[in-house]
């Protein structure tokens, strides 16, 4: 991203812009006569208490390992080209294989593990994820739009689970959150 | 992604276990994609009541997996089975094709909320090859 910014002019009534490498876009002004007129405009994501709340519920009360067996599992029986990212786990060959395979089990958690961190930061997913989106581009060279296919197997594992608890309103907050750490591992591929 | 024989006869099966929860299915992923997909509701404005739950979500979550159903029983000719269907989508109701992936994804999610032992990888995997098959012969009309 271009690095721009516009200097304040003299008076005291000030505008700066500045983009930053993380995308980040911050815009605030200031008047000297005492009257402040600030707009803030950043391309933070905005959560509602209720989003927050069910996505920390969700994630608190989640079986880590289950979970994230299950959801790798779907993926690799439902999109079998996915497969194609794990060349050394073995015996893939039908869904009982996949299922009982321990490389799957384990990626598995890991995987889940790795939305913590996003949990933990709701309010930065963009910056928290930089480093694992330039991992999963220029290491492991996965196709994004898996990440949207491991997102669906992981909405209907957890809407399996939590029932009738898996409200339409708890839907619509739990993809946008999985659409939110989808767009951050996209950031870095170019 | 043609059905196999094997995609056909898991349909079914699930058609079987599932059918006395067709209508509730259909009105619950009607009403779900409301919500999560707002963008969805562009389509029915001319509704009084877009929530989960209101009588027209209802009743046409029934009339949307009545012809689900109805396709299932012909699922060895799909394209003829949804022939009509295809013509009222491409000329009267012109809905963006993307959307039929929108409501299979739903359908799919209410299906295992509803049948959770049921609704295994294996299962999954045949539901949602059939729904994307419908949704193409559904579309075949549109160009």
């Amino acid at each position: 991203m271009r690095r721009s910014s516009n200097q304040m002019g003299p008076g005291g009534v000030g505008l700066w812009v500045f983009k930053l490498q993380t995308g980040i876009l911050i815009l605030q002004g200031s008047s000297s006569s005492g009257h402040a007129e600030t707009s803030k405009v950043s391309n933070m994501v905005e959560w509602t208490e209720f989003e927050r709340a069910t996505i920390q519920d969700i994630f608190s009360k989640m079986d880590y390992e289950s979970v994230g067996h299950n959801a790798l599992t779907r993926c690799l029986v439902v999109y079998p080209w996915t497969q194609r990212y794990f060349g050394n786990f073995g015996n893939l060959y039908n869904a009982a294989a996949i299922m009982g395979n321990p490389l799957v089990a384990a990626h598995g958690t890991v995987v889940l593990h790795g939305l913590d961190k996003a949990v933990k930061n709701m309010d930065n997913i963009k910056a928290t994820y930089a480093e694992l989106s330039v991992l999963h581009s220029e290491k492991l060279h996965v196709d994004p739009d898996n990440f949207r296919l491991l997102a669906d197997c992981l909405t209907i594992v957890v809407a399996a689970r939590l029932g009738s608890g898996f409200t339409p309103d708890v839907q619509a907050a739990f993809q946008k959150f999985l659409a939110v750490v989808i767009s951050a591992l996209t950031k870095q591929y170019h | 992604m043609s059905l196999t024989a094997k995609d056909m006869s898991v349909v079914k099966a699930l058609w079987g276990k599932i059918s006395s929860k067709v209508d509730e299915i259909g009105a619950e992923a009607l009403g779900r994609m409301l919500v999560v997909y707002p963008q969805t509701k562009t389509y029915f404005s001319h509704w009084a009541d877009l929530s989960p739950g209101s009588a027209p979500v209802k009743k046409h979550g029934k009339t949307i997996m009545g012809a689900v159903s109805d396709a299932v029983a012909k699922i060895e000719d799909l394209p003829a089975a949804l022939s009509q269907l295809s013509e009222l989508h491409a000329y009267k109701l012109r809905v963006d094709p993307a959307n039929f992936k929108i409501l299979a994804h739903n359908i799919i999610v209410v299906t295992a909320m509803l049948f959770p032992a049921d609704f295994t990888p294996e299962v999954h995997v045949s539901l949602d090859k059939f729904l994307q098959n419908l949704a193409w012969c559904l579309a075949e009309r549109y160009r």
